[in-house]
C-alpha cells in the first residue's frame, strides 16, 4: 500500500484536455474576451509609449475610419478589398493548402488589369474592354496559383514555399512592368492610368464611386458561402483538408481537387487584384497589394471559412488599419502603429483558439482526495 | 576587376544578413517549427539593436566600443528570442497554426520595428532620423593590417567580424546538429516527436529552446542588417522584410544544412546584386534578373521533391503541432 503510494506520481498542476464540442456562442464569447484582452494590452503600450490617453486614441481610430462619408466609404473599400482576398484564399486553406501567395496572386492580377487598360483603353468599347480586363487578371492569378498547386499535386512539393517565392516572381514581374509603363518618364511609377478618358475605371454605382466594388464582393461572398457549405466541390475540399487518405479511400481524387481549388483560389485573388487597380487605384506599383495577401490569411483563418464571419474581421482588420493612420497623422506618429496593434490583436485572438478547444483541468484537493480514496477503495 | 571585387563585397555583406537569418530558421525548423515569422524577427532585432545602443550613445559622452557591442548584440537576441517565445508559447502550449502565428508575428516586428524605427529620435525629443555611428563604426571595424592586403584584403579581410562569426555559426550549428546528443534528440523531435517522446526526449524544451535561440539567430541578421548594411541608420522601406523572406528560401535551397547556407547566402546576393554588373541591361531587364533567387528557389524545391533523397527533405513533423495525448 505505502509502496505504490511513493511511486504514484502526484497529478500535474494544470492538465489540458480536448473539449468535445463548445456551443458557438460559448466559442464566441471565448473570441471577443480575447479581443478585448488584446485592446487593453494595446491600450496599455499606446500609453506607456505615447501617454497619451488610450481611450481617446482609440475615439480618434473610430473616428478616422468612420468619422465622414468619405472616411467611412474608404474603410468599406479597404474591408471589401480584404474580404475578396479572403475569399479568395478560403477554399485554399479549407483544403489545408498554405497559399501563402495571394499577394503574388493580387499583382499579377493587377498587372493584367493594368495592361489592358494601357494598351486596349482606346481600342475597345467600354464593355468589352471590362470584359478582357475581368478575364485576363482571373487568368492571370488562376495561373500563380496553379503553378505550385500542380506541382503539389504532382510531387509534393511544398505549397507554403512555393507560393511565397512566387511573390516575390510576382513583385519583380509587377516592377518589370511598371519601368515599361513608366509615366511621366523617369517618375519610377506608371500614374494614373488613362486619367484623361477614364477607360477601363469602375462608374459609379447608385451614386457612390465604390459602389461596384462592394456589389462584386458581396456577391462573391454569397457564392462562396454556398460553394463551400452546399456544393459537392465544397465537400471535396472539406475531405481533403481533414484528412487525404480518407478523400482517397472515398474515391476523391486528391490531385484533381487540389488543383482546381488553387484555379479558383487564385483566380478570385486575380479578380481583387482588378478591384484594386480597376476599382480604386487606377494605377499599378509594387505596393497595389500591400501586404493584403498575408492580412487575408488572418482574416480567412480566423472565420473557420465562413464568408459571413469573414466581413466582420475584415472590417475590424480595415478598421485598425484606417484608424491607426489617423492617429499616426493627429498625434505625428507613424502608421506603422497599426501593424503593431494587429499583430497583438491577432496573437491574443490566436491564442483564444486553444481555450475553445481545449479545457483545462487543475488539480483540486478534492479531485486529489478522490483519487487516493478510489484507490484505498480498490486495494 | 576592381567591379567584380565591389560584386563580391556587395554579395558578401548581402549574403551575412541572410545566412544569419537562414540559420536560425534552420535551428528553428529542425524542431518542427516552421516559423514564419522570420521577417518579423529580423525588424525586432534590428530595433532592438538600434534602441538599445541609442540610448547609449546618447547617455556617454565617449560609448566604449566594446560596450556598444555587448549592448547591440544582446538586445537584439533578446528581443528576437522574446519574439520565437511568443511564436513558441501560441504554437507550442496553446497549439494555434504555424503558418497563421508565423505570419501574425511577421505582422507584429515589421510594426515594432518600422514605429520604432521611424519615431524612436522623435518619441526621445530629438529631430531628425535615428543614427548610431559609433556603435556601427564599431561593428564595420576591420583589421587594417589584413584589410590592406590590396585585392585578397579587400575580399576576404574587408568586413566586420559579424560575416566571420556567421560563418563560425554555420559550422558549429552542422556540427551540433549531427554529431551531438544534443542535435540528434533535436532533429528526432522535428521528426518524429511523437516516437522522440517515447524515447524520453522532453519534446516541449527542445522546441522551445530552439524556436527561441533559433530566433535569437534570426535577430542577429536583423542587427548586422542595421549596423552594418545601412550603418546605423533606419528607413522605412520595406527592405528587412524582403531580406526575411529570402531568408526563408535560403533555408529551402541548402536543403535544411548550415553549412551550405555558407556558399547558398553569397551565391543569392551575387545573384541579387548581378544586374548592376552586367553591362548592357536595361532598367526592364535589371526587375527581370533580380527575380533569379526565387526563380532558382522553386527549381531547387521542385527538383528535391522530385527526387525524394532522404537527406533532402524537410523535417517530416515540419508544421504540425505535437500533442501528446492524440494519437
Amino acid at each position: 500500500m505505502t509502496s505504490q503510494n511513493h511511486s504514484k506520481q502526484r497529478e500535474p498542476l494544470i492538465r489540458m484536455v480536448k473539449r468535445d464540442h463548445l456551443p458557438a456562442k460559448k466559442a464566441w464569447l471565448i473570441r471577443i474576451i480575447g479581443l478585448l484582452l488584446a485592446l487593453v494590452v494595446c491600450a496599455v503600450l499606446i500609453f506607456s509609449i505615447t501617454k497619451l490617453n488610450p481611450l481617446k486614441v482609440y475615439t480618434t481610430m473610430f473616428g478616422g475610419a468612420f468619422g465622414s462619408t468619405r472616411r467611412s466609404w474608404q474603410t468599406i473599400r479597404e474591408a471589401m478589398m480584404l474580404l475578396c482576398v479572403s475569399l479568395g484564399l478560403a477554399p485554399a486553406f479549407m483544403m489545408r493548402f498554405w497559399n501563402i501567395g495571394a499577394e503574388g496572386q493580387i499583382l499579377v492580377g493587377g498587372v493584367a488589369t493594368a495592361g489592358c487598360m494601357i494598351y486596349l483603353g482606346d481600342k475597345l468599347p467600354s464593355i468589352l474592354l471590362f470584359a478582357v480586363m475581368l478575364i485576363g487578371s482571373i487568368a492571370a492569378g488562376a495561373l500563380w496559383g496553379f503553378l505550385p498547386a500542380f506541382f503539389k499535386a504532382r510531387f509534393g512539393t511544398n505549397e507554403t514555399l512555393f507560393t511565397l517565392m512566387m511573390n516575390y516572381i510576382a513583385i519583380q514581374l509587377t516592377s518589370y512592368f511598371v519601368a515599361v509603363w513608366e509615366k511621366p518618364y523617369g517618375s519610377n511609377s506608371v500614374g494614373i492610368i488613362n486619367s484623361d478618358t477614364n477607360a477601363g475605371w469602375f462608374k459609379p454605382l447608385f451614386g457612390q464611386q465604390y459602389g461596384w466594388n462592394v456589389v462584386i464582393v458581396l456577391v462573391l461572398t454569397f457564392a462562396m458561402y454556398f460553394y463551400l457549405k452546399f456544393s459537392k466541390q465544397g465537400y471535396e475540399i472539406q475531405v481533403v483538408g481533414e484528412s487525404e487518405n480518407t478523400a482517397r479511400y472515398a474515391g476523391i481524387n486528391v490531385k484533381h481537387v487540389i488543383i482546381r481549388t488553387m484555379l479558383i483560389s487564385g483566380a478570385i485573388c486575380g479578380l481583387s487584384g482588378f478591384l484594386a487597380v480597376a476599382g480604386s487605384g487606377h494605377t499599378i506599383s509594387v505596393s497595389t497589394a500591400g501586404g493584403r495577401g498575408f492580412t487575408a490569411i488572418i482574416v480567412a483563418w480566423l472565420s473557420k471559412f465562413n464568408s459571413f464571419v469573414m466581413i466582420l474581421f475584415a472590417f475590424l482588420l480595415a478598421f485598425l488599419e484606417r484608424g491607426a493612420s489617423e492617429i499616426a497623422s493627429k498625434f505625428n506618429l507613424n502608421d506603422y502603429a497599426s501593424e503593431m496593434i494587429e499583430g497583438i490583436i491577432l496573437f491574443f485572438v490566436l491564442g483564444s483558439e486553444f481555450f475553445i478547444n481545449y479545457k483545462l483541468i487543475f488539480r483540486t484537493k478534492e479531485h486529489a482526495q478522490n483519487e487516493t480514496l478510489k484507490e484505498e477503495a480498490h486495494s | 576587376m576592381s567591379s567584380l571585387i565591389s560584386l563580391l563585397q556587395a554579395a558578401i555583406y548581402f549574403g551575412t544578413v541572410i545566412m544569419l537569418g537562414s540559420l536560425g530558421e534552420i535551428l528553428t525548423e529542425k524542431s518542427g517549427n516552421l516559423n514564419l515569422g522570420v521577417p518579423g524577427i529580423m525588424y525586432l532585432g534590428a530595433i532592438a539593436s538600434l534602441t538599445g545602443s541609442f540610448f547609449y550613445e546618447r547617455a556617454v559622452e565617449h560609448p566604449n566600443p566594446v560596450v556598444c557591442v555587448l549592448i547591440a548584440i544582446l538586445c537584439a537576441f533578446l528581443a528576437s528570442a522574446l519574439g520565437g517565445l511568443i511564436y513558441s508559447f501560441l504554437t507550442i502550449t496553446l497549439r494555434a497554426n504555424q503558418n497563421v502565428t508565423g505570419l501574425a508575428l511577421t505582422i507584429f516586428g515589421s510594426g515594432v520595428g518600422n514605429f520604432f524605427g521611424g519615431s524612436l529620435n522623435k518619441l526621445a525629443g530629438g529631430v531628425g532620423q535615428i543614427s548610431v555611428s559609433s556603435t556601427s563604426a564599431a561593428f564595420r571595424a576591420n583589421i587594417p593590417a589584413l584589410a590592406g592586403l590590396g585585392v585578397v584584403g579587400d575580399v576576404l579581410f574587408s568586413y566586420g567580424f559579424l560575416v566571420y562569426l556567421a560563418i563560425a555559426a554555420a559550422i558549429v550549428l552542422q556540427w551540433v546538429l549531427h554529431h551531438t546528443r544534443v542535435g540528434l534528440n533535436l532533429r528526432a523531435v522535428g521528426e518524429n516527436p511523437a516516437t522522440a517522446d517515447a524515447a524520453g526526449i522532453h519534446v516541449t524544451k527542445y522546441k522551445y529552446l530552439a524556436t527561441c535561440i533559433g530566433s535569437g539567430i534570426v535577430g542577429l541578421g536583423g542587427l548586422y542588417y542595421v549596423m552594418d548594411y545601412t550603418k546605423g541608420t533606419w528607413a522605412n522601406d520595406g527592405a528587412i522584410e524582403g531580406l526575411g523572406w529570402l531568408a526563408v528560401a535560403l533555408v529551402i535551397f541548402t536543403t535544411w544544412k548550415p553549412i551550405q547556407t555558407v556558399p547558398g547566402a553569397y551565391l543569392f546576393g551575387i545573384l541579387y546584386w548581378m544586374n548592376y554588373y552586367i553591362p548592357g541591361l536595361t532598367r526592364y531587364s535589371q526587375e527581370i534578373f533580380k527575380m533569379l533567387p526565387y526563380v532558382i528557389t522553386i527549381v531547387v524545391l521542385i527538383f528535391t521533391s522530385l527526387r525524394k533523397k532522404k537527406e533532402n527533405q524537410p523535417p517530416a513533423n515540419l508544421g504540425l503541432a505535437y500533442f501528446r495525448e492524440e494519437r
